[in-house]
């Protein structure tokens, strides 16, 4: 098995043992496979490609085949079905984020959620002094052929947190060698490269 | 015949003298069932599958008989290093009672009056099937099955399985299936039968005994159900308003390349094939009456609560007969109970015949899933296993 990613690293110590867990977006189910060996979780992955869930059902998982732009997972999921719903690298790639967060948080009581940071430096500087949008490594699409449809910044995600009552219960970055670095601590929204937020519903406080 | 092809195969019988008490409230005091088998089943007796068949198949699933260059109706999925490998597993399938390929059926001779059941073969169900091949499991000293598995009416069967003997099988696989029927679904179903009863050639169901066939019914019956079967995406491809003589002709012969195949069919079906019609009545009842949920408040998450095995589900893009949102209920409803379950949309222009037809996502989930099923087998349990 290839090494695991800071970024999953990170996610694995969010997750309590034993729990309940829906990974939305789950691609080859490393991580929901990784979930499952190491803390003993059971759950669900959901992935509308085709590929990626043959994989799935290769590493042992239970997948769905689900699009999340025209399903809602509250018609599959009743209210506070798993302790966790994990959503990696998908926010940005989705129709309506706002919308899915919502169902996420009413079938989850806790959720995960990492995408790219589009205020990282690097995309700053690429669009204040190149005055085009940003194409690097962490985001090699030109703009009009993308999947990334939503990008946002961490201040953006957190407005958006507010604007829609959710409560923030961690939160952590991690850059493209999925290290962090001193500068990340200290400026996260212009150094941090991914973003992972731990969040649920306010009134469950 | 390739390398990959299990080669010549030849049915089997099974005679049963102890009686089964069929959910319409008739009993069967004996029958038959003509079964196949291919591969072998090992020591352990654990690595049994179960084809269940849909509405025209039967017990010929893979492989040749001799003489006939036809392969079984699954030929494609079952055979050495198919998706259903026959080094693996040993694949049993049987012909549903009230069928007309060797089963017990209205075909048939009933043993009690020595004359042909005709239409006095009682109504079967989808539960009254299930429990006459768990006499076949039975006889074959199989505990538990590794696997059930069936498209269409064939994946209501291994529906009824899980919820009947839900120790007894380990795996289901639900391919192009559904929870019940809908009023569209019974519709189409009665129109078929309909055809069939006002053919002056049905006489009541005692045809056979008038040394007729009811051929026309059952031409449009299947030329009906075969339009269900069909995407309008595929037809449009295959046939457009291509005219079969290049121009029109204002009258009512064949005239668009769709008539023509569509009657092509529905003669192949009547004439060559040799299906009974009283067959064709009861296996349409016999989908209509299906509906496991109805004896449990009509929750099909509460009908599922007791199932054990394992589930994948399948469906295919351009089935209306048996849509993607018909599978999804039963995957919802095995949700519901934290089962173990997969799902997987196969994009396919073939509408509901996908099931049948190579398609390599399809095959590759099926694959995949296989091996988790081999994987279970307790020869392969030696080493460290995750399943």
């Amino acid at each position: 098995m290839t090494k695991l990613s800071t970024e999953f690293v990170n996610i694995t110590e969010w997750v309590t043992p034993n729990a309940r867990v829906l990974d939305l977006g789950c691609g080859d189910g490393k991580l929901l496979k990784h979930l499952k060996e190491t803390l003993n979780i059971t759950g669900y992955g959901m992935e509308i490609d085709p590929v990626k869930n043959v994989k799935a059902i290769q590493a042992g998982l239970n997948v769905i085949q689900s699009n999340l732009n025209e399903a809602d997972i509250r018609e599959y999921f009743d209210k506070d079905s798993f302790d966790f719903i994990i959503m990696t690298q998908a926010l940005q790639v989705v129709r309506r984020p706002d919308l899915l967060l919502e169902q996420m948080l009413s079938t989850g009581k806790e959720c995960i959620i990492t995408f790219p940071n589009f205020g990282h430096w690097r995309n700053r500087t690429q669009l204040f002094f190149g005055g085009k949008m940003p194409q690097n490594e962490y985001l090699p699409n030109t703009w009009y052929d993308t999947p990334n449809i939503h990008l946002c910044t961490f201040k953006d995600f957190e407005d958006l947190c507010e604007s829609k009552q959710i409560k923030i219960v961690s939160k952590s970055v991690v850059n493209q060698q999925n290290k962090t670095t001193f500068g990340m601590k200290l400026a996260p929204n212009w150094f941090g490269e991914v973003a992972l937020y731990r969040i649920k519903r306010h009134e469950q406080t | 015949m390739s390398s990959n092809s299990i080669g010549f195969v030849a049915p089997q019988r099974l005679k049963v003298s102890t009686p089964l008490d069929m959910m319409s409230g008739s009993v069967l005091p004996a029958y038959q069932l003509a079964y196949e088998t291919y591969g072998e089943l090992n020591e352990a007796k654990d690595n049994a599958l179960l084809i269940c068949h849909a509405l025209s198949g039967n017990h010929h699933v893979a492989g040749f008989y001799e003489g006939d260059k036809n392969p079984g109706w699954w030929n494609e999925y079952i055979g050495p290093g198919k998706p259903i490998d026959t080094n693996d597993f040993f694949v049993v399938c049987s012909n549903n009672l009230g069928g007309c390929h060797g089963s017990s059926g209205p075909a048939t001779v009933d043993p009690t009056t020595g004359k042909v059941y005709g239409p006095d073969f009682p109504i079967v169900t989808c539960k009254d099937w299930v429990a006459s091949q768990n006499v076949l499991r039975q006889h074959l000293n199989i505990d538990c099955w590794a696997a059930v598995i069936g498209g269409s009416m064939g994946g209501m069967q291994v529906l009824q399985w899980s919820i009947d003997y839900p120790e007894k099988i380990k795996h289901a696989i639900v391919i192009a299936a559904a929870p019940k029927l809908s009023a569209q679904n019974i519709a189409f179903n009665e129109v078929a039968r309909r055809a069939i009863m006002e053919d002056p050639d049905f006489h009541n169901g005692r045809f056979i005994e008038q040394h007729t066939i009811p051929k026309r019914g059952l031409a449009l019956a299947r030329m009906l159900g075969h339009l269900t079967y069909l995407s309008d995406d595929m037809m449009g491809e295959k046939f457009g308003r291509t005219l079969r003589e290049g121009k029109l002709n204002y009258n009512y012969d064949v005239e668009f390349q769709v008539e023509s195949y569509l009657r092509y069919q529905g003669e192949k079906f009547a004439t060559k094939q040799n299906f009974d019609a009283n067959t064709y009545l009861l296996m349409t009842k016999a989908l209509d009456y299906f509906d496991p949920a109805s004896e449990h408040d009509n929750d099909l998450a509460a009908t599922l609560s007791t199932a054990s095995a394992k589930f994948l589900v399948i469906s295919f893009t351009t089935d209306w007969r048996f849509a993607p949102e018909r599978s999804r209920e039963i995957v919802k409803a095995l949700l519901d109970n934290d089962a173990d379950v997969s799902y997987a949309e196969i994009t396919s222009q073939h509408g509901h015949d996908a099931f049948l037809l190579k398609n390599k996502h399809y095959e590759q989930v099926f694959s995949a899933y296989m091996a988790r099923v081999k994987a279970g087998l307790s020869s392969e349990l030696s080493g460290q296993n995750h399943d």
